[in-house]
């Protein structure tokens, strides 16, 4: 039993759940308020990366001009998605709408490969030290910024629901769209709010794990990750998202310890998750805490 | 049927058997008949190249046509399809490689082994929505890829596995020329089953399912029971087409069935239309040609100031890809009944022609 690698996976278990928590978040919130499953949701993270990285490293920007200029971007990139390509879809079945976005994340992937290459790019140096002692753990200095802004985000989404006004109306469309809709919501805008949000902090997600692991297309894969998150949470619970991707992320990492120290198998780091789907959707389908969908006839 | 439309006025089907009939008129029937025939020949006058798509046409058709009546029929959708299709071709050359099996029987045993580990993946999702059956599928295709990469008594691990070549009684059959009939049979032989699938009780249920499952399960229609036959069917289809595809490829590996290739099965249904079974094979068609039209286009480029601009050569495989998304979106807004509506409507309008009314 070696209990130093085992902390050390659960710390970056921790910090990856949490990041694997706010991708899943703003993909509960796009299926929340427009009942739309993104399966583009891993390439709206690595968009961020991308353009955050040409910023920074192409164009040579000061990272804190370069990052408010990214998630700009990617609020109105999420703005455009929303409009030209899922607007259409409205009131269509919900294979449709399921396979417009796997084709846009198929166009997206390869698009950005096409402009940026299939080599992986490193992300340029934001901090300075490189790693922080807490408790005589050797902790990098971007995982805790990761966690930070994990937080962060997670609270500012809190606050946006529960407290302003635009999130009301959200909440609103979410239970009830024409309920919403006779009281003077625009849907139309709360759809296109809802998609400019969750590419926003999508984006900060993605440009998080650049800074962390360098920008490649294998960062896609958190979109991937995100189904076993929200499926275990619930699909229509923000909360749950966000716990379902902290037990995902430790799951994973325990997973790779259990490999390491006893099975040998080799890459069970990355199928765990989805032999864990697999049983959740035998035993409990509707998650954690995801509302039961009761049919009237 | 939207095709009966075209029945001329007076033509009144006065028995059940007459109005499921598959071709509603003799001259219809003869002209299918008569485009087998025509497709026999094809051996002989085609160039080996034309052949080997004509083939993977074929192959990739049958999976096609098991993914639509998941998809289509059913109206679960599954985007696992490509590694049901590589159990097959891993199954199957497993079987004849190993086992005292010839490859006659091993390609429909490998459908039926295709079909069980379906069932075990189809069977959470069969009592849920379609929604829920995409994740399950999803994880599917993971857990299946790895298990292909992990299990090497099975796949040959890292070695791509061999496959033997197609025999009957004793008789080798080699090269594409050969291999063709083998292909056309199952292409007919599965197009006739699904086609007579869709006459029956069976077939009716899962449309029912698809159209309004309350009212199905209401009219004494079991869900669960029908969800999960059609997805075994699915994967029956994706196991007969893999298995068919290793033995023409005598090597089968991991590499290229990752999701988008499974993304690339749906894309085949949609641009085909969702539901029906000749447009299955007019979709297939479509996405096969489609990357060897983009090569030829940019073979005729080359040089020019677009070939510059883009640098297409060294990027053919993300224009591709890009291509083959856009097409699906453009499909699923502007024509999401597919080619197979398309189709209809030319007939009926060479049909009327001088008069279009």
């Amino acid at each position: 039993m070696n209990s130093q690698l085992l902390i050390q996976l659960l710390v970056n278990g921790l910090v990856v759940g949490t990041l694997y928590g706010v991708v899943a978040m703003s993909f509960v919130l796009i299926y929340k308020a427009t009942q739309v499953v993104n399966f583009a949701q891993g390439e709206l993270l690595l968009i961020g990366a991308w353009v955050c990285w040409a910023l920074l490293a192409k164009y040579q920007i000061p990272f804190y001009f370069g990052m408010p200029i990214t998630l700009a971007f990617m609020f109105a990139f999420g703005i455009l998605v929303q409009i030209i390509f899922l607007r259409p879809m409205i009131g269509e079945p919900i294979i449709s709408v399921i396979m417009v976005t796997i084709a846009l994340s198929t166009v997206f992937q390869a698009a950005l490969k096409w402009m940026f290459g299939t080599s992986p790019q490193p992300f340029p140096q934001i901090f300075t030290s490189q790693a922080v002692s807490i408790g005589g753990l050797q902790i990098q200095t971007v995982y805790v910024m990761s966690l930070v802004v994990s937080i962060a985000m997670m609270i500012g989404m809190a606050w946006f629901f529960r407290v302003s006004k635009y999130g009301l109306a959200m909440r609103a469309t979410a239970f009830n769209q024409q309920v919403a809709q006779s009281l003077g919501i625009s849907v139309k805008s709360v759809f296109a709010m809802a998609w400019a949000i969750s590419a926003t902090v999508s984006a900060v997600a993605g440009v998080v794990v650049a800074v962390v692991n360098g920008v490649s297309s294998g960062l896609s894969a958190y979109g991937i990750k995100v189904f076993p998150a929200a499926i275990l949470g619930g699909l229509d619970s923000i909360g749950g998202a966000v716990l379902g991707g902290i037990i995902i992320g430790l799951l994973e990492n325990f997973a790779q310890f259990i490999d390491s120290e006893y099975l040998h198998w080799g890459n069970l780091y990355e199928v765990a998750p989805f032999y864990v789907l697999i049983i959740i959707l035998m035993i409990k389908p509707y998650g954690l805490f995801g509302t039961k969908d009761i049919e009237r006839i | 049927m939207a095709s009966s439309n075209l029945i001329p006025a007076g033509d009144f089907r006065s028995s059940y058997a007459a109005d499921t009939t598959i071709f509603p008129t003799s001259t219809s029937r003869n002209f299918a008949i008569l485009g087998v025939a025509l497709v026999c020949f094809a051996p002989l006058v085609l160039t080996e190249y034309w052949l080997s798509i004509l083939i993977q046409i074929g192959i990739f058709g049958i999976a096609a046509l098991g993914l639509n009546i998941l998809v289509g029929f059913t109206g679960q959708i599954s985007i696992g399809h490509a590694a049901f299709f590589l159990l097959g071709a891993f199954t199957s050359a497993y079987l004849s490689n190993h086992l005292p099996i010839p490859v006659f029987f091993a390609i429909p045993l490998a459908g039926l082994v295709t079909a069980m580990v379906g069932l075990v993946f189809g069977l959470p999702a069969a009592r849920l929505k379609g929604l829920y059956l995409v994740i399950a599928t999803l994880a599917a295709q993971y857990i299946l890829i790895d298990f292909f990469s992990r299990a090497e008594w099975f796949t040959g691990g890292s070695v791509p596995a061999m496959a033997n070549p197609f025999s009957i009684f004793g008789y080798v059959l080699r090269g594409d020329r050969q291999y063709f009939y083998v292909v056309l049979a199952y292409v007919l032989v599965s197009y006739m089953l699904v086609t007579n699938l869709m006459r029956t009780r069976d077939g009716r249920a899962l449309v029912a399912v698809r159209d309004h499952y309350l009212s199905a399960e209401i009219m004494g229609i079991n869900l669960t029971k029908y969800r999960t036959l059609s997805f075994g069917l699915a994967a029956f289809f994706a196991g007969i087409a893999g298995a068919l595809y290793a033995h023409y490829q005598l090597v089968v590996s991991n590499e290229g069935f990752g999701i988008e290739r499974s993304i690339l099965f749906l894309a085949m249904i949609i641009i085909g239309g969702t539901g029906s079974i000749m447009g299955t094979l007019m979709g297939t068609a479509f996405v096969v040609l489609l990357p060897e039209a983009m090569e030829w286009l940019s073979m005729e480029l080359k040089g020019g100031v677009i070939d510059r601009a883009l640098q297409l050569n060294t990027n053919l495989t993300f224009l591709r890809e890009i291509a083959i998304g856009l097409i699906i979106i453009a499909f699923l807004v502007f024509e999401p009944d597919g080619l197979a509506h398309r189709w209809r409507q030319i007939k009926a309008y060479w049909k009327l022609y001088p008069f279009s009314h």
